[in-house]
């Protein structure tokens, strides 16, 4: 996080992959499958989305980690706000799976495990911020809602990634369905895939240094 | 016989025709006009990235002056 907060080269970075990801996401070849048709192309902003909120809760549970090692009052703060940001990448994942979801499994919410199990998720997080709200002590505050942040991040992992796998599932990858599986990601989709994860979650990084920044301040200004 | 085996030819034909025939937007491309979205899209996304720096170039003055002050 601190090499993100003192290097920007990589803000180019971001906007050269996310200009890369619209461009060829829309234009270049894609498997011909029944019922996605060419929804399948919201593999590169749906599925991003999950991506980048899994990273910035990791490192919003690695700042807790920290926090809790030297309680530095920073690493709090950026734990909170990459928080924020991945809450934000959650429920836009969320409800891009839900317009997606209408359209090929014919309701936005069919129940899938991997559907219920990612609102779970995203409510363990808003937890996390109920408890922050909760506590007036700065440093209970900060203690508490670092314990509970690595809690949530620990518990969100089987929620999303075994929990679906034991059951039948929509998703992809996750039971048989018609949809594409590991096999039908093409290499055509690859090339536009890995750049649109690696773009969407720098983005999602990128939000998070401004607000980690402004938070800062403002807590220096507090101090003087 | 000999209809029967154009017969034959024909359905195999048009099952070859629609098998794996998926329906995609592809009049939509050919005529070009998919273009348009991304040229919209690009607009946005640019516009958008733009005010980033913008908004950092904010943040950094004020980061200069908080800090100057003390």
């Amino acid at each position: 996080m601190t090499f993100l907060l003192k290097h920007s080269w990589w803000k180019w970075l971001t906007a050269g992959l996310m200009t890369f990801t619209v461009v060829f996401g829309l234009l270049t070849g894609v498997p011909r499958l029944p019922i996605l048709n060419e929804s399948i192309r919201n593999l590169y902003f749906h599925v991003p989305m999950w991506f980048g909120m899994i990273f910035l809760f990791l490192a919003s549970a690695i700042q807790a980690i920290k926090y809790l090692k030297n309680k530095d009052e920073e690493h709090d703060l950026m734990s909170k706000e990459l928080g924020v940001i991945g809450i934000l990448y959650g429920v836009l994942g969320l409800f891009t799976g839900m317009i997606w979801a209408k359209f090929t499994w014919g309701e936005p919410w069919s129940n899938d495990p991997k559907q219920n199990a990612s609102a779970i998720a995203l409510l363990l997080y808003f937890a996390y911020f109920l408890l922050r709200g909760s506590v007036k002590d700065e440093q209970q505050r900060a203690r508490l809602s670092a314990v509970y942040n690595i809690f949530s991040f620990i518990m969100m992992i089987p929620l999303l990634f075994i929990l679906p796998r034991l059951t039948d599932s929509l998703h992809p990858g996750n039971g048989g369905n018609p949809g594409f599986n590991a096999y039908d990601l093409d290499n055509r989709m690859r090339l536009v895939f890995y750049p649109a994860v690696i773009g969407w979650t720098l983005l999602g990084f990128w939000i998070s240094t401004i607000r980690i920044r402004i938070a800062k301040l403002k807590l220096k200004i507090d101090e003087t | 016989m000999r209809l029967k085996i154009l017969c034959s030819t024909c359905l195999i034909l048009l099952s070859l025709f629609t098998f794996g025939q998926v329906e995609m937007a592809d009049t939509f491309r050919s005529e070009g006009k998919i273009y348009v979205v991304v040229a919209v899209i690009l607009l946005i996304l640019l516009s958008l990235i733009i005010f980033m720096f913008r908004v950092e170039q904010k943040v950094s003055k004020l980061e200069k002056e908080i800090n100057n002050r003390k």
